[in-house]
């Protein structure tokens, strides 16, 4: 059993856990992940490795609510325990100092993408975050990465805050100024990295994704989170999970994800029902 | 009842093993054979002529001592059987009901000559069985401690059966796990209605009586390294990580959603218990009046296909590339998924999968196999039949083509030593590998092979390890 000694919520639906795992915390490098299962019934599902306490023996993970095990997840406060956290999994990011990265997070792309920003700092890069959200309140850490960045600059789709429009506009915008743009690090939707590798494509820029397939053991054992990528096929799991931006192949990752649709759906109604239910009972 | 003679103990048929019905099971994951009653069991045990040199034992990897356990059957002491079993294997619960016995004791024993032979699996379960089901946990006595410390990196029978000897001659143990449940194959291969995880269970509980102590969720070379456990005060390491990478068949449309490695698709089921969803998290392809193929002819294959049908596929079919001859799957899984109505298509091999406008599985193009001559593994080289070529409509399709092994230990452990297909490499008498300190056992060591033999290993393992620890 895995304790959170602190949770809270930093977006609507997205979380921020701080849990006990010392031996992960000592080991543990940008870009990897964790899986956890949160209880005996429950799916295994990776989720990065945000930030972590050596000291403390404690790791960082940020949860975006999605479906049923993450907004199950989500429910969990400080004080409550999750039955298995298995990890460091998958290979650290690849660092060196490029000259300019630039990191792109996407909703909660931005706490995947946050430790590498940090790594890549400390490699000695100038370094840029462009961090995405639909409106104001879902841009995550920027305090954070205000920290460690050279530049961020906050983006919303509609404005509200920071630049108006997609992260890949403000990439786009940046590149055109004329800066000198050598390694692009992009997490996010399917949609945005693909669309952020064709911005840096025309121009040759260095680009770096880390996809998210469905996963099970997270060890190479299952083969389930297998991806195309320059025509080969890898494992997510234990290749990747990033991988060169220009090589892979979008479509069948984001097709392989919704293998399960109909039975998300499910599941994530019956919680809900379930949630509704417990909420009913409580009140009367 | 000793009085009974040769002949008449001849005369005795094979007792048959209690099923579940053939249509019934079909719906159900519960275990298909039921078991012998003791009426049953001392009446096969009768069939056995206590051959003066019983040749049975030769075929048995750990060599039970098959025709004293048989004996004290036949005299009504089963858990006197059950003793004299341990002496040599100690996990006959799960052996008897998985050990290939056609091609290891029973095709040895003398009254298969003639007849069926002693049925010396069903035997060995019965004994197993009763054992756990009438008594009290029995401890054995242990060795003083030495003092010395032992990691075991896998709980598989390799893993399992070094960690119970080893704590018994006084070393303390410790099993890392890379998943959050015990039991290697046992438990994420092997399905519940073959071999049900109780029994693993209590395999396990017993060791953790004797005070091995068990970590789930430690992937070594991930959350340790072998060098960081050498380190880290353990005296030696085994390694008994199973064959655990799953090989495709590297044809078009592989990635098409639908495609399965047995792997996954049992890990799914067995291990997350995919066959009770959504009361579990984990989903599974929904095989409900679907068309599933299963690729392969082993009892991984025969595992995935009797899965399918009680999932509710429409149809499932083994496709397979020799006939059925070659099949390395256990007689006894064969017979049984025939009886459930699975159809086997032999000498037939894939040639690319194909898929609907949305990227789901619709159908395999196969194409006819005739065989050849002999290959290095003794079997007919099947070869494909020029334009032979036919499609099959499937949904879903499993690849129960074979395992490898995982590279993990290899590429986080420098100086240890594999061989060209990724196994390590060890010393067969000891099985001590290029690293001081480590050993090796069970698949990581053979490539894919049995649950007895990696029990075995495991056994010579300890008896190495123990013998390197009194050195040092
Ligand atoms: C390496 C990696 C790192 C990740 N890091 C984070 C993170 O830091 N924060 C975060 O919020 N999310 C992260 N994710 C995504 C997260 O794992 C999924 O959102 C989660 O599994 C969804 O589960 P669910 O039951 O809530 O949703 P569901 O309704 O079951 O699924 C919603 C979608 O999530 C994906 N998904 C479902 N099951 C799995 C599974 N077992 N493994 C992977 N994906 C699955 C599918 O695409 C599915 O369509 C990461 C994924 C990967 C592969
Ligand atoms: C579906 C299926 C059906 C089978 N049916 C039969 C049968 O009927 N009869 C028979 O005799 N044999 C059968 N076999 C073969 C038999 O199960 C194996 O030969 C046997 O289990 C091998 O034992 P092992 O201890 O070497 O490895 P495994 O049983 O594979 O156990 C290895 C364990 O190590 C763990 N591990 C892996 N890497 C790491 C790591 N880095 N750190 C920590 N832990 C790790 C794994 O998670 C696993 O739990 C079957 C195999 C399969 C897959
Ligand atoms: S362990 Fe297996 S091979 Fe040996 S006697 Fe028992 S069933 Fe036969
Ligand atoms: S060979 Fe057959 S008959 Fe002879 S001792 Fe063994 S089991 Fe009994
Ligand atoms: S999750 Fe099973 S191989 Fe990657």
């Amino acid at each position: 059993m895995y304790e959170i000694i602190k949770a809270e919520f930093i977006a609507p639906s997205v979380k921020k856990f701080i849990i006990k795992a010392p031996k992960i915390a000592q080991k543990r490098k940008a870009g990897q992940f964790v899986i956890i299962r949160i209880n005996e019934n429950g799916e295994r599902i990776p989720l990065t490795i945000a930030d972590s306490d050596k000291e403390l023996g404690t790791i960082t993970i940020i949860v975006q609510g999605v479906g049923k095990t993450t907004n199950e997840l989500n429910q969990l406060t400080t004080g409550s325990y999750i039955t298995d956290v298995v990890g460091p999994l998958g290979k650290a990011s690849h660092i060196e100092n490029f000259g300019t990265a630039v990191s792109i997070g996407g909703g909660v792309g931005t706490a995947i993408a946050f430790p590498t920003a940090v790594a890549l700092k400390d490699a000695g890069n100038y370094t840029i975050a462009i961090i995405g959200g639909r409106t104001k309140e879902f841009v995550i850490l920027e305090d954070e990465m205000k920290k460690v960045c050279d530049e961020v600059y906050p983006t919303t789709d509609d404005g509200s805050y920071g630049f108006k429009g997609f992260v890949t506009a403000k990439l786009k915008e940046l590149i055109d100024s004329g800066r000198k743009i050598d390694f692009v690090l992009a997490i996010g939707p399917i949609p945005m990295m693909k669309a952020v590798a064709e911005t840096t494509r025309p121009y040759g820029i260095k680009t770096v994704v880390s996809l998210n397939p469905i996963m099970v053991d997270g060890t190479g054992m299952c083969g389930g989170c297998r991806a195309t990528v320059d025509n080969k096929t890898v494992f997510v799991c234990v290749d990747g999970p990033e991988f060169d931006a220009h090589k892979v192949d979008f479509a069948t990752l984001e097709r392989r994800n919704k293998t399960y649709k109909e039975m998300e759906e499910t599941s994530y109604h019956s919680f809900q029902c379930h949630i509704d239910k417990a909420f009913e009972e409580a009140r009367t | 009842m000793n009085e009974i003679s040769k002949k008449d103990r001849m005369k005795i048929p094979r007792q048959p093993m209690p099923e579940q019905d053939k249509l019934e099971r079909r719906t159900n994951f519960s275990e298909v054979n039921l078991g012998f009653t003791e009426e049953l069991a001392k009446m096969e045990a009768l069939r056995c002529l206590q051959c003066p040199k019983p040749i049975c034992i030769e075929g048995c990897p750990v060599e039970v001592k098959i025709s004293e356990f048989i004996k004290l059957v036949s005299e009504g002491d089963f858990l006197g059987a059950a003793q004299k079993i341990k002496e040599d294997n100690l996990l006959p619960a799960i052996c008897g009901r998985v050990c290939p016995q056609e091609e290891q004791c029973e095709v040895k024993c003398v009254v298969g000559k003639k007849g069926e032979p002693v049925a010396i699996g069903r035997l060995e379960r019965f004994v197993a069985d009763f054992e756990r089901e009438h008594t009290e946990l029995r401890l054995p006595e242990l060795k003083p401690k030495t003092g010395k410390r032992v990691a075991i990196v896998g709980s598989g029978p390799a893993g399992l059966s070094c960690a119970g000897d080893l704590i018994q001659m006084g070393h303390e143990v410790t099993v890392f796990e890379a998943l959050h449940e015990l039991g290697g194959v046992l438990i994420y291969g092997i399905p519940e209605f073959r071999l049900p995880k109780e029994i693993v269970k209590a395999e396990i509980n017993s060791l953790r009586a004797l005070g091995v102590e068990f970590v789930t969720n430690a992937v070594i070379g991930f959350t340790d390294t072998v060098d960081e456990l050498l380190a880290n005060d353990y005296d030696a390491v085994f390694i008994a990580v199973g064959a655990g990478l799953p090989y495709f068949l590297n044809i078009e449309g592989e990635n098409l959603n639908g495609v399965y490695s047995s792997n996954e698709f049992l890990t799914r089921v067995n291990l997350m218990k995919a066959y009770r969803f959504p009361e579990f998290d984990t989903p599974v392809f929904n095989c409900k009046d679907k068309n599933v193929a299963v690729f392969g002819g082993g009892n991984t294959a025969m595992d995935a296909v009797r899965t399918s049908k009680r999932l509710g596929a429409k149809n499932a079919y083994i496709i397979y590339r020799r006939s059925d001859v070659e099949m390395p799957a256990r007689k006894e899984e064969i017979h049984h998924a025939k009886e459930e109505g699975i159809e086997f298509i032999l000498l037939a091999n894939p040639k690319r999968f194909i898929g609907d406008e949305n990227g789901w599985l619709k159908g395999v193009e196969l194409v006819r196999m005739e065989l050849g001559e002999p290959d290095a593994s003794g079997r007919r080289k099947p070869i494909p039949i020029e334009g032979s070529e036919y499609i099959l409509d499937i949904d879903m399709a499993v690849i129960a083509i074979g395992n490898g092994s995982n590279p993990i230990i290899q590429n986080t452990t420098p100086d240890l030593q594999f061989n060209k297909w990724g196994n390590i490499s060890v010393n067969e008498e000891t099985m001590e590998t290029s690293k001081k300190g480590v050993f090796a056992g069970g698949d990581i060591v053979t490539g894919g092979a049995t649950v007895i033999l990696a029990m075995g290993a495991g056994r010579k393992a300890a008896k190495a390890i123990n013998e390197y620890l009194s050195r040092s």
